[in-house]
Order: C-alpha cells, then structure tokens, then sequence
C-alpha cells in the first residue's frame, strides 16, 4: 500500500479552523438573521464579530502561506479534463469507473475543485469580508463613507451566506467520491491519501 | 513506530488541539462585554446653604401680602428678577424656529394642546401653576417684578402652597380653608434654597389635571421613589433632585419640553454625564448614533400611577336624573368618565411608542387648518437619513376634542370659571357657550358650530430610567415578529427585516442541493447493481 502526501500540517491546520470558523459564523450569522434562536441575539452578534476577525486574520495568514510555499497553484483553474471530470461525478462514478485525475501535491485538486474552491477564495470570500466591514462600520450617514444604511450590504451579505451553505452541503457530500467514503476526509486528517490507482499498484508489484 | 506516534501526535495537534484554540479564543475574546463606567455625583439641592436667611432682618417684617415677599428677596438679590422674566416659566412663550414656519411665539400661552385644550382662559386653575401672584386675566402686569412668587421654587419648609383656582396666590386671611392655609411668611422666607423635587414636583408632576395625567414620566411617586422607579432619582440610590439634570444658571433651565418648545437647544443629554461610551462596549455604544438612551433604558413609564392614553370630549357633558354631572371609575379605579371631562383610557406600566427625533418639533397653531385626521398637536421631526435624529421612545396622547368644521380650527373652551352659571364647561355642562366664551378670550373666530375630532400629541420620554437589569435587550427591536420599532421602516435592521427574494432563493438553494446530493448518493447505491 503506497501512501502519497496532499495536505501540509498548516494546510490541515488550516482547513479545519476554518471549518470551525465558518460553522460558527453560519449558526450566528443565521441566527442574527433571525432564522432561529442559540445563543442569544447578543451573544451572537459578539462571536459573529469575533469570529469574522478570526477567519480574516486565518485568510491572511493562509493568503501568505500560499504565496510562499507556491501552494497557489491548486488554484490556478485549468479547463484540462474539466469535462471528463463534470462526466464522471454526471456518470462514471455510477458505473465505479477510476477518476479522470490523479491528485499530487502540487496538484490536489481536481479542475472542477479548483474552478468552485477558486470562486469560493476570490468570489464568495472577499464579498462576505466587504459586506462584513461594511456591516460593522460603514452603516450610520455620521461616516465618512455613507452606503445609505444597511440594505444593500446586509442582503449581499445574506445571499453570499446561502452560497457558503449551499457549498459546504456539497463539499461534505464530495468527501465521499474518493476511492472510498473517507479516503478524503482521512486524508484532510492525516495529510496523506492511499494511491487509487490499484491495477498500477498490483501491476509494479 | 516512532514516526507514526510522532505523525499522530502533530495530526492531533493541527486538525485538533489548534483549530480548538482558535475557537476557544475567538469565543473568549469575543463574548468579553465592556463594564459600564461609574459616574461620580453630588446633589446639588442637598448643598448646605451658603447664607442663613433667618438672620436678616427684612424676612422678619410683618409679611401681610406675598408681594413683600418678593420685593424682600430682591433687595439683596437684584437683577434676578431681569432674568426670571425673560423666562418661559415667567412668560409662557418663547420665540422659536420652526422649520417651514421661521420664527414663532409659542409657549403655554397660546398652543393648544389635547388635554384640557389650552390654558389662556381658564387662568384662575391653570395659572395656579404660573411663577407669579394673579395672572386672572390679560390685565395682568409681566413687567412687575413683585409679581413674581420667589417662594414656590425655593420654599424648603414644603408649608408654602398656591391655592386652588386663585390664579397663582397662596391662600389669605379671607380666602384660607382646610386645604390651603395662610403660609408663614417668615418661617418660609427664612429657610430658602435651590429649588428640590417638591418644588418642581407640585406642578409637572400633575399637569393634565391630576398626578401623572400629562406626562406619563412625572408623577407624585418621584417624590419619594426607589430606584426601580427612577434610577437616578431613586432614594435608595442617587437620590437626584431635578436639577441637578435641570441645570440651571441665571434662572434658565436646562430641558425641554417637546408639547411647548419647538429647538434642539438647551437641552439636556445623558452624554453630559455619561460620557459617549456609556457601556465601555462598541456594539453598545455604536447603538447611540441612531438611538436615544432613553428608547433602551425607559422601557416601561407610567410605572406607578396610570397616564392618560385617551381623552374623548366628544362625550363629555353628561347629566344624571338630577341635572348633575357624575364619575365612573374603571376597573383600576382610575377615571373612566367624567361629565365634566368626558372618556378616558388611563394606564400604568406603558411600552412606550417609537419615532424618529432630531430635537425639533412643529406645532398645530392657533391660525392653522386642520389638514389631516388625526390631527397633530405637535410633530417630532426626524428620519433614518437625518443624521440628527435618533428613534425616541414617545408617549402618544390621543383623543377627540372640539374642532371648528366651517373654519377647520381647533377650538379653545371656557373650561374653568369660579361658580356656576357663569357659563364655563365645567360649571354648566354646555359647549356652545363654553366655546364662545373661550374663543372670545383668545380673539379667535368661531363659526358658531362644531364638533370633535381626534388629535394626537408626541411627548418624547426622559424620566423614570430603570435600573440596568431592566432595560430593553437586543430582541425587543431586533426581531421578526415583536419588535418594538417594527413601525420604524426606513431602514434595514438585522433581526427584523429580510428581503423575500434573497432568503427564499437563498433556501431554493439549499435544498436543492440537499435533493441533489440525496438524488447523487441513491444513483450511487443502486446503479451498479445495474451496469453489471
């Protein structure tokens, strides 16, 4: 059984804080929204707030990280085996075919999760911080920046929250395309995923 | 096996122990909540005075009329009888800007309002409460400084009182009974200071006609409150007297009331002690753009004694079997109807009303058409974008009161005269020469009909301050359902309000991929059952 090394401990690190982060950010955020009730209208504005601070000083840190290490490229989007990959989740994976691509670590995303996790880093994420700021600071006319009230940011805001929803719903069902059910969350752990491809495998051995 | 426990130990590490101390102090950090700053004070009508007055010999004379009195006072205390008569206290009017109006005369003197409608008139009950001795009729001297009465602001002794329908002057010889005797002029003169809650209490207390009736915030219970009554005035407390908020200097007063002034000028603002960060809290504190302290920290009024909410005239007039008016009390014992008043809805603990307020108000003056119903006694100015108005909590007095339908005027009634028959409301139950008689006083024309129509009147809220485990929290606005400022709707607040198409796309959304996903994982189960 051969082993090949994806994720980096800070990029583990990294993942499943954020995960926390914006788990967090959903319940209070939805909560403030006024969908429900947990942990108190005021309690939830405090951690929305503490917990956006945590996830932009993480997105600093990460934006850095990837920069230095040429991480980055994961995300570069690439149209290469896009459509084998759409054909596969749309068919393939039905009929336990191999997946199109093989994942390394300069290459650990698939052209379909790079197309969605790109948008996710340089669409959804920056909007949600814009609005966010915005939100916390730029809503009363006594501002030097008048947006006229909350109406436009906190509705943007709210329609990028329902994107972020809708992504980790179908995020979290992906982790169990892999070779198995939880190769890729096992992976996401421990850093290293078991190689697929086991006719190669049988084949050298 | 070494290696393996150390790459369990550094995955313990990064997806758990750390991710978990982010949390931990994003959830320390961000729940922390300012402490409010303590606010030292001292009362000011509690300063011992600087001067014993018992020792000079003109407050030893023979006082026979008040007027000596005054006259006394202001042998030492020159000039301030300049001061007090430029006063509203003294003159019932100021000038006022009004926006789309320019500058006015109001005051007392010639608003009407929707309680017992006005007061010019009826002098001899309501000038009771005019800082002057005899303001019976329009004979009446504002130039003569011995008119004023020094003593019923600054009588500590609590023994000196005006009369009853006297027009402002305390009982005499002739006039004294078992409710209002003749004051001791020496003892009273003797043991003057800075005026306290008594003082100012026998009036604002119980405007309208009663204790509590006009304001909903003022009422004869501050004269001996708890904290839960009023925060700062509470004897259990700060023990405030009024002006200590009422700052005052050269006999002008600091404060407003909205139902006579019409300028956000010298006013009083809670900042002046508290400072602009109050709670320590940025939230908190970020809330005092757009909010009045008062909306969060006077959550109920009319703690004590119930208010007037309505007043209907239009039933007033009412005789028995024998010709005489009657009483009817509701359920809480607090008048339901009076003949000579007409119907009542009075209340106690009142969730206040909610309005935008920039300090500036406009009035229903005496010349005006009415052109809208309900018509507005007063109206607060203010909105959203104006970025000097805060949301106020208001106390909305309504009701119905005569109204002139040919001229479209509110009328001004002869309510009080001193004995029956001299065709005041109050004594003979008749409006047509009530009416006549009260637009005759105030030269204003009368068609000869009328009829009643509902006003409304904004009194925006200061008093009664609870204590901080009271006041409103987040949810009282911030709600879909029950939000207190749900009226409120020019602006969107977190909480409260949603845009259909955002939340039910936003929804469409999620489930959809939740279909997906379930649709995607039987595909899943079942096709290759199928493809072999």
């Amino acid at each position: 059984m051969e082993k090949i090394k994806l994720y980096t401990r800070f990029e583990r690190f990294w993942h499943w804080t954020q995960m926390a982060l914006v788990l967090l950010l959903i319940l209070t955020g939805f909560e403030i929204h006024g969908n429900f009730s947990l942990f108190g209208f005021e309690n939830a504005v405090r951690l929305h707030n503490s917990s956006a601070w945590s996830f932009m000083g993480l997105a600093v840190i990460s934006i850095l990280f990837m920069l230095f290490s040429h991480q980055y490229v994961n995300f570069i989007p690439t149209t290469k085996k896009l459509k084998e990959q759409v054909q596969y989740y749309l068919l393939g994976i039905f009929r336990k075919d191999p997946h199109p691509t093989t994942k390394s670590f300069y290459n650990k995303l698939n052209p379909l999760q790079r197309l969605i996790y790109g948008g996710l880093l340089i669409l959804i994420f920056p909007v949600q911080i814009i609005t966010g700021l915005v939100y916390m600071y730029y809503h009363y006319p006594e501002n030097p920046v008048d947006v006229a009230g909350l109406q436009t940011a906190a509705l943007t805001h709210t329609l990028g929250a329902f994107l972020v929803v809708a992504f980790i719903l179908v995020h979290m069902y992906m982790t169990t395309t892999g070779h198995s059910l939880t190769s890729n969350v096992k992976a996401m752990i421990t850093g290293f995923e078991k190689e697929e491809h086991k006719e190669k495998i049988e084949e050298k051995a | 096996m070494m290696k393996s426990l150390l790459e369990k130990l550094t995955t313990f590490i990064v997806v758990l122990v750390l991710p978990l101390m982010v949390i931990y102090f994003t959830v320390y950090f961000g729940l922390r909540r300012g402490e409010p700053k303590e606010i030292e004070f001292t009362s000011k009508a509690t300063l011992a005075p600087k001067v014993d007055h018992a020792e000079f010999e003109i407050l030893q004379q023979n006082f026979v009329n008040p007027k000596d009195v005054t006259a006394a006072c202001l042998s030492c205390h020159n000039k301030r009888d300049d001061e007090l008569m430029q006063s509203t206290h003294w003159r019932w009017e100021r000038e006022a800007y009004i926006p789309g109006r320019g500058n006015v005369k109001i005051g007392k003197i010639n608003l009407i309002n929707n309680f017992c409608t006005g007061a010019p008139g009826n002098n001899g009950s309501c000038m009771r409460c005019h800082i002057g001795y005899g303001w019976e009729d329009k004979s009446f001297d504002f130039e003569d400084p011995t008119n004023i009465d020094c003593l019923v602001c600054h009588d500590k002794t609590d023994t000196y009182f005006k009369q009853k329908g006297k027009a402002g002057w305390p009982a005499t010889a002739e006039t004294a009974d078992a409710e209002f005797a003749v004051p001791d002029y020496n003892y009273v003169s003797q043991h003057v200071g800075l005026p306290d809650r008594d003082n100012c209490g026998v009036c604002h207390f119980f405007g309208g006609g009663g204790n509590n009736v006009k304001h909903g915030d003022l009422e004869k219970a501050l004269f001996h409150g708890d904290k839960k009554l009023d925060v700062h005035m509470g004897e259990d407390g700060s023990n405030m007297s009024c002006i200590d908020c009422h700052e005052t200097k050269n006999h002008n007063i600091k404060g407003r009331a909205y139902s006579v002034s019409a300028e956000n000028t010298n006013r009083i603002a809670c900042e002046n002690c508290h400072t602009d960060s109050p709670h320590n809290d940025k939230v908190i504190d970020a809330h005092a753009f757009k909010v009045a302290c008062q909306t969060c920290h006077i959550p109920v009024y009319a703690k004590k004694a119930a208010t007037s909410l309505w007043w209907d005239w239009s039933v007033a007039g009412r005789k028995d079997e024998h010709g005489n008016g009657f009483k009817e009390y509701d359920s809480d014992h607090n008048y339901d109807y009076l003949s000579i008043k007409g119907h009542f809805v009075f209340d106690n603990m009142v969730k206040p009303e909610y309005y935008w307020f920039n300090g500036t108000v406009d009035h229903y003056l005496i010349d005006d058409t009415i052109s809208e119903v309900p018509v507005k006694i007063n109206t607060l100015f203010g909105n959203y974008s104006d970025t000097a108005a805060k949301i106020w909590p208001v106390k909305v007095h309504r009701g119905r009161q005569p109204y002139d339908p040919v001229n479209k005027s509110l009328l001004s009634v002869k309510l009080w005269g001193p004995e029956k028959g001299d065709g005041a409301f109050w004594n003979d139950l008749e409006w047509d020469t009530a009416i006549q008689m009260g637009m005759a006083y105030w030269e204003r024309p009368y068609s000869g009909q009328y009829d009643f129509i509902e006003t409304e009147a904004f009194w925006p809220l200061n008093h009664m301050v609870s204590e901080k485990d009271q006041v409103l929290s987040c949810v009282d606005c911030h709600d879909r359902q029950d939000s207190r400022i749900a009226s409120l709707n020019d602006f969107y607040l977190p909480g409260r309000d949603f845009n259909k198409g955002v939340d039910y796309s936003g929804f469409a959304l999620i489930f959809l991929s939740l279909f997906g996903i379930v649709g995607h994982s039987v595909l899943r189960i079942v096709a290759p059952y199928k493809f072999k």
